[in-house]
């Protein structure tokens, strides 16, 4: 099963759907469990749904201490 | 390479089947790369086509013909969608095989390139592809000299297969071959990993995920030909394909050579490593189409590494591991908390196909 | 940060040596014993924990029953089977849904329930089933777009529901005394929705410790320490190291969402066999999106496949290599069991990353 991870809302469509946005990774879910949300906010996604909100700082957190963790290149995320 | 395409949306069959012991049906398993792929090859294949050259099973064939050193090689490329960030088939279709020529220390001498469209294909999306074969051709320094297109009915061919074949020259003095490979050789990438196949999958229908991510894909002769030019100790080059990084190096340990990676040395964006999370992905298992990796003797490595780095195709290469000779031979990441387990080749495709 | 690392592992050194004989940790959740592996933990621990793998794998705990029904009604014309990924690989009798697939049956993976409602809405002509596994993070899903499908009155959409709950399987594990369990990881996401206090009855009742974790390295081994510590100290403590995301209560919108659709009832579980209040069932205002009934199906008999020892594994009796199948007849390549072709299965996870020791 996918590890859920932290994103950012983006923007509100209809029928409770939003998109996320996750270190240059779009993806859409479905907010019903943690509405209402606005764009900003730090919510955890896992199988398309945003399950729980989360603090800024908090995640923040995690992702410097991943950077820190694993293999940083410079932040390219197109190609030359 | 052998490749597997679903029976589609409309329930067409694809490809022809072989009978194979998975409930004596082709799965697109098979197709994936990894172990089934392998069960395919060894059960099926190689018993009735086996011969010194085809059972190496080497990315090109290497044959001495009148004196020369050729190297020869084909692909199939079904990959879905036919365009996705960064690329398209016809891009792959030319990267795929001329990089299949650079990893045994080719140069591209010609492709032949075969097209199977589908009935309704737009002419608009053929252009497009064919303009990609043009342009990444002729960065590649390669032509198509020959070739043939089929068209089939309408629910066959998911738009189009391309198969290219390509024909390369072995660069005088150069011996690329896992046999080379010793205890203590450094284990390099060339760049950032998993790119293509997280690119691909962005644009997967069904997948609702979109990425910044583009597709790596890119001709390597040029740096990796520059690379085995310059440097005697290059053992070995890899293109990290289907089954990513994590199947060249099960490779490398079912050749008999044991390699211990640092997990945190393998250069990845953030990007990508977010979006292999948010699918459920270990990113060394996903594909790349842009990269190799590359065994070299340590005393070469440092200056292996400057020479890629030089090269806009290199500038993110690193050192990510070495050789050993632990017995019996086993590839060990060393994780990032400090801990380590096996690196083994991924078993078979996950999410559909995506070369 | 490797100042953190280091400092965390002399910690569960020392808790180690503190103890007296062996600690026996459950991981519960699927994924928690898939990134143990992944992340090289299980080389870092102390010789006298024993990790043991729990029922926390949805694909694995699915009684062989269900697994029966969802490919036959996969079968019959007209009919689009929906899942998530490991559910097409399960075997069956007649196959597996990715084998019924490659004959000619319509078969999707889809990545969210949503993505099965929208299905239904793209091809009004087909009887789409939405087959829902998984524990209380997934059941809200699966409420949410019945729900939906409800509202928009999507006529062609169904679904086959074997949705579990995690508490109750722990205190069945513990009643029987199948496995002697120390102290319990809790799963990082179930808790999400249910909250860490859901575990107070684990450890009131049954005197075990919990500490609830995410799926992150240093957490994970932070979540280790902590339950070995406790055992050194012989005391058993409700702990929570996912703050982040898990709060005391939970998540209340989805509990009620799950609570509307569904109830409680008894539930068939690979390997512990029938636990009541374990599962979930949809309530009468909503039987009529229930595909078992839709479809007038018949639960066949559930039998294991032969030898498939599964169930042993699931509870943590045996560990993979003890299975008479494990790595010879049973491989991902050919799995006879579920504890093979789910990625959170203990024996995939094990013969991925585990059969050959470092």
């Amino acid at each position: 099963m996918c590890l859920a991870v932290p994103g950012q809302i983006e923007d509100l469509r209809q029928n409770d759907q939003a998109t996320v946005r996750m270190q240059g990774n779009t993806v859409e879910v479905c907010t019903t469990l943690v509405a209402p949300v606005e764009p900003g906010e730090w919510v955890l996604v896992h199988a398309g749904y945003a399950i729980t909100k989360i603090d800024a700082q908090q995640a923040a957190e995690t992702w410097a201490l991943l950077d820190e963790m694993t293999g940083r290149a410079s932040d390219v995320a197109g190609n030359p | 390479m052998t490749k597997v395409v679903s029976r589609g949306e409309s329930g067409a069959l694809g490809t022809t089947s072989e009978q194979v012991n998975v409930g004596g049906r082709i799965v697109l398993a098979h197709g994936g790369g990894g172990e089934l792929t392998d069960e395919l090859l060894r059960g099926q294949i190689l018993p009735r086509l086996g011969n010194p050259a085809l059972n190496r099973l080497a990315d090109a064939a290497t044959l001495e013909v009148a004196g020369a050193r050729l190297a020869l090689t084909t692909d199939a490329y079904v990959v879905q969608p036919l365009v996705f960030p960064g690329g398209d088939i016809g891009r792959l279709a030319v990267c795929g095989t001329v990089n299949d020529l650079a990893m045994v220390g080719a140069e591209p001498v010609a492709l032949a390139l075969s097209m199977v469209l589908e009935e309704g294909l737009d002419e608009a999306v053929l252009q497009r592809v064919l303009d990609s074969i043009a342009s990444t051709s002729r960065e590649a320094g390669v032509n198509v000299v020959t070739g043939d297109t089929k068209v089939v009915e309408h629910g066959r061919a998911e738009g189009m297969y391309i198969t290219t074949t390509g024909l390369g020259r072995v660069l005088d003095g150069v011996s690329l071959d896992v046999d080379h490979v010793q205890a203590g050789d450094a284990v390099l990438i060339s760049g950032t990993i998993a790119e293509h196949g997280l690119a691909v999958l962005s644009r997967r229908k069904g997948l609702s995920f979109a990425s910044d991510l583009v597709s790596d894909a890119a001709p390597l002769a040029g740096l990796a030909n520059a690379l085995v030019r310059e440097l005697k100790g290059v053992r070995l080059l890899r293109d990290p394909t289907r089954g990513g990084v994590a199947g060249v190096l099960a490779d490398l340990a079912a050749a008999g050579h044991s390699v211990e990676i640092e997990e945190s040395a393998v250069p990845i964006t953030p990007t990508a490593r977010a979006a292999a999370d948010l699918l459920g992905l270990d990113p060394l298992t996903v594909a790349n189409e842009g990269k190799f990796v590359a065994v070299v003797a340590c005393e070469q490595a440092h200056r292996a590494l400057g020479l890629c780095r030089e090269h806009r195709l290199g500038a993110n290469a690193a050192v990510i591991g070495r050789v050993t000779d632990r017995q019996p031979a086993i590839a060990e990441l060393m994780t990032a908390i400090g801990g380590r387990r096996v690196i083994q080749k991924p078993y078979g495709e996950q999410l559909p196909r995506i070369c | 940060m490797n100042e953190q690392i280091e400092q965390l592992r002399q910690r569960l050194r020392s808790a180690g040596q503190a103890v007296n004989g062996t600690v026996r940790i459950m991981e519960v959740c699927g994924t928690h014993t898939v990134e143990i592996f992944r992340q090289g933990i299980r080389s870092l621990l102390p010789a006298n924990v024993k990790l043991i793998s729990g029922p926390g794998c949805p694909v694995c705990v699915t009684s062989q029953r269900f697994i029966e029904m969802a490919v036959r009604l996969a079968r019959q014309h007209g009919v689009l089977a929906a899942t998530y990924g490991d559910m097409i690989r399960v075997p069956a009798a007649a196959g597996s849904l990715e084998q019924v697939r490659a004959e000619g049956a319509r078969v999707q993976v889809v990545f969210s329930a949503r993505d099965a409602l929208v299905l239904a809405k793209e091809n009004p002509k087909l009887e789409v089933v939405f087959v829902a596994v998984g524990f209380e993070t997934t059941a809200p899903a699966t409420a949410d777009a019945l729900l939906l499908a409800e509202r928009e009155k999507i006529r062609n959409f169904s679904v086959l529901a074997e949705h579990k709950l995690v508490v109750p399987a722990m205190l069945a594990l513990l009643e029987g005394g199948r496995a002697r369990i120390d102290g319990f990881m809790c799963p990082g996401h179930v808790s999400v929705i249910i909250g860490s206090e859901a575990y107070r009855p684990v450890v009131q009742q049954a005197g075990r410790a919990c500490v609830v974790a995410g799926f992150e390295p240093l957490p994970i081994v932070k979540a280790l320490t902590r339950l070995v510590e406790m055992a050194a100290e012989g005391v058993a403590n409700l702990e929570n190291v996912y703050t982040v995301a898990v709060s005391a209560e939970g998540n209340r919108r989805a509990q009620q969402l799950i609570d509307q659709v569904f109830e409680r009832g008894p539930a068939t579980w690979r390997g512990l066999g029938q636990i009541e209040g374990s599962g979930l069932r949809l309530r009468q205002a909503y039987r009529q999106f229930d595909a078992f009934e839709r479809f007038g199906l018949t639960p066949g008999p559930d039998q294991e496949p032969p030898g498939c020892r599964c169930g042993e594994v699931i509870t943590g009796s045996i560990e993979p290599p003890q299975c008479p199948l494990f790595d010879g007849v049973c491989r991902p390549t050919q799995p006879v069991g579920p504890c093979m072709v789910s990625s959170e299965g203990t024996c995939q996870a094990w013969w991925k990353y585990h059969r050959v020791r470092v």
